[in-house]
């Protein structure tokens, strides 16, 4: 009988040990962002500001929704989604809280990108995102070897066989489809319509295929095609194509002739986060001007927080005056929401070229 | 209280944290999964639609055949390497030799998949490094693209899964009697023979073990196609992770992912019925 007692004894006490680990011990600020968002100088300015201690998990759009979705919104105190991934999972899943923009200093944001980033992730009248980052996906070519390629249909130019790549992803469908004359974001309300498209890309892609070196998967990858010379024009994110051009000037960004695809970046709370003071804290901290400008200066994407500009480096300010000037900026295909089942749609597609022989 | 009694408690206090860690992160999640995949990605009830995509749709079977075909290929060329290398261990070297060679093929899985074949990819783009010391010599006049075809992947899986076959092999190739060759020897066996009548059949066991090791893992393979085949490189695991990570229809990815295992389990049971060994004896 002792030895019984004592094993149910023990077997509470684990019980107890267990619970009283998950109640947290200090104030940390979980955050879900992409590779880069968060330098390490910025999150040690922050602790020294507010002591809230940071733990950063590096993730992407798709595994964020998909992290998020399998815990109902928990595990993390703030969240970097696009801004066109909100509204639908909001909806369909529940997975993020309303913004509370009283507590946002809206002073900060350049107004255009605020007001833009509300309307998209309106949802039952409410706002559920603050732009952070934005960023366009063009074209980066080798000017020495592809002179010619101007646009994403360009890329299936028999010409450059073998020496092009793109991605397998919903960015190559849009953009492939804005060049060969379709307005594919009007279709989105459509299915039926929408689906007569993406079976018109499936043949356009297939056909392509044998000029294709590789479908790029991860940017390392792509920086490597491109700087070994293996591949002349790639559809890529104006970074790839600014680190390339410091190397070799040859290479460089260019927006395509039927507009560049742009995306902004996000802070938005789970629904179930647990240090909401933090959050807003790290959000107006990241937006401040000289602390935006430090992001910029290190990682090149343009920034929501107006005054940044003041603080860029000269070098940093002539690649956004070469490659994103204003009449490229007006010309810009922003990604708007995606409605339920567009995903589904398209990834069929994208599995019918990537099998196809 | 008995002593029958405080054996059932202390065998409860065991056998609990076993049985919870099975029921809560495995039995719990599989249910769930099997539940997803029977229900419709939009608001909707009890549907069939998932398991029948998988069929009305070619991509998707095709895919998976083409991924079990290449799996079994994997298996066989996994086989025929790790036979002679096996016997060479055993029975060729000497001892301490053999524990050297051992160590070698071993020492590669101390790092991770991604590292090794990304060493691959460094030997064999069209910028790396066989193909630099090719055009050096003069027997290619210009670089060759190696990587990103079916060949470049097949080789990836036969390499990163070599170990599972050899160790098993090794295995039952040591209990085999060196006396049983040498008798064979003299009485005027040919090699052919021997390895037909008396080495193959012995390592058997072996052999099919690791067999299944090794299509397992080659099925299963994520990263080793994704990176190795490129653009032609379809693979069922891929279909899975696209289904379930990018296109957020968990219920697809549940009847892909419970699909892979039926029809996996399936090719192994029909491959254990044709080489006559069963399960219990294998896995021994």
């Amino acid at each position: 009988m002792k030895r019984s007692v004592f094993v149910l004894f023990v077997i509470a006490v684990l019980t107890v040990a267990s619970v009283a680990c998950a109640a947290p011990a200090n104030p940390v600020l979980r955050v879900i962002t992409w590779s880069g968002y968060a330098p390490q100088e910025l999150l040690d300015k922050f602790t020294a500001e507010t002591g809230y201690k940071v733990e950063i998990t590096l993730s992407n759009n798709e595994e964020m929704i998909s992290k998020l979705r399998a815990t109902r919104g928990g595990g993390f105190d703030l969240a970097q989604p696009s801004q066109d991934r909100i509204s639908s999972v909001v909806e369909q899943y529940g997975i993020y809280q309303p913004i509370d923009y009283a507590r946002i200093n809206e002073d900060q944001i350049d107004p255009s990108l605020l007001a833009a980033v509300k309307k998209n992730t309106l949802v039952d009248g409410k706002s559920y995102a603050v732009p952070h980052i934005y960023g366009t996906e063009g074209l980066v070519i080798n000017k020495a070897k592809a002179p010619d390629v101007k646009d994403f249909k360009d890329l299936l130019d028999p010409k450059y066989a073998g020496r092009v790549s793109y991605r397998m992803k919903r960015p190559t469908l849009i953009g492939m489809g804005f060049s060969l004359g379709y307005d594919p974001f009007s279709l989105y309300g459509k299915p039926e319509e929408y689906q007569k498209f993406l079976d018109e890309m499936e043949k356009v892609l297939i056909a392509g295929k044998p000029s294709v070196k590789t479908y790029w998967d991860n940017g390392d990858q792509l920086l490597q095609l491109l700087r070994s010379g293996e591949v002349w024009a790639a559809s890529a994110w104006e970074q790839a194509g600014w680190k390339l051009h410091g190397e070799n000037p040859d290479i460089d960004y260019i927006a395509p002739a039927s507009g560049a695809l742009a995306w902004v970046d996000t802070f938005a709370i789970p629904a179930r986060s647990e240090n909401l003071e933090g959050a807003y804290a790290y959000i107006n901290f990241m937006l401040r001007p000289e602390n935006a400008a430090f992001f910029t200066n290190r990682e090149t994407y343009g920034t929501a927080s107006k005054d940044a500009v003041n603080f860029l480096d000269p070098e940093i300010k002539a690649n956004f005056t070469r490659g994103l000037p204003p009449e490229v900026l007006a010309k810009i295909n922003w990604y708007p929401t995606v409605p339920a089942g567009i995903e589904e749609m398209e990834g069929r597609t994208l599995d019918k070229v990537k099998a196809a022989r | 209280m008995g002593g029958r009694g405080r054996l059932h408690l202390g065998f409860l206090f065991f056998f609990l944290p076993v049985a919870l860690w099975l029921l809560l992160l495995i039995v719990l999640p599989h249910l769930e999964l099997l539940r997803l995949s029977f229900t419709s990605s939009r608001p909707g009830g009890f549907t069939l639609g998932n398991y029948m995509a998988f069929f009305s749709e070619p991509i998707y079977w095709l895919t998976f055949v083409r991924t079990a075909l290449y799996s079994i290929l994997v298996t066989f060329l996994v086989m025929a390497i790790a036979l002679p290398v096996a016997f060479y261990i055993t029975k060729v070297a000497r001892v301490r030799a053999g524990g050297l060679l051992m160590a070698l093929i071993l020492v590669p899985f101390w790092v991770s998949e991604l590292i090794r074949v990304y060493g691959w990819i460094i030997l064999l783009r069209e910028s790396g490094v066989i193909n630099r010391l090719f055009t050096a010599l003069g027997l290619f006049s210009q670089p060759v693209e190696l990587l990103y075809n079916d060949v470049a992947m097949i080789l990836g899986l036969v390499y990163t899964s070599m170990l599972f076959m050899v160790v098993p092999i090794v295995g039952v190739m040591d209990a085999l009697d060196d006396a049983l060759i040498e008798a064979a020897y003299d009485l005027g066996a040919s090699k052919t023979a021997i390895w037909r009548t008396i080495i193959i059949p012995h390592c058997m066991p072996g052999m099919v073990s690791g067999g299944i090791i090794v299509f397992m893992l080659a099925l299963g393979s994520y990263l080793t196609p994704n990176l190795m085949g490129g653009k032609n490189s379809l693979w069922f695991t891929e279909q899975i992770y696209n289904q379930i990570i990018l296109y957020f229809n968990w219920n697809q990815g549940a009847a892909f992912g419970f699909l892979l295992l039926l029809l996996s389990s399936l090719i192994i049971w029909i491959a254990l019925r044709i080489t006559g060994q069963n399960l219990g004896e294998v896995v021994k």
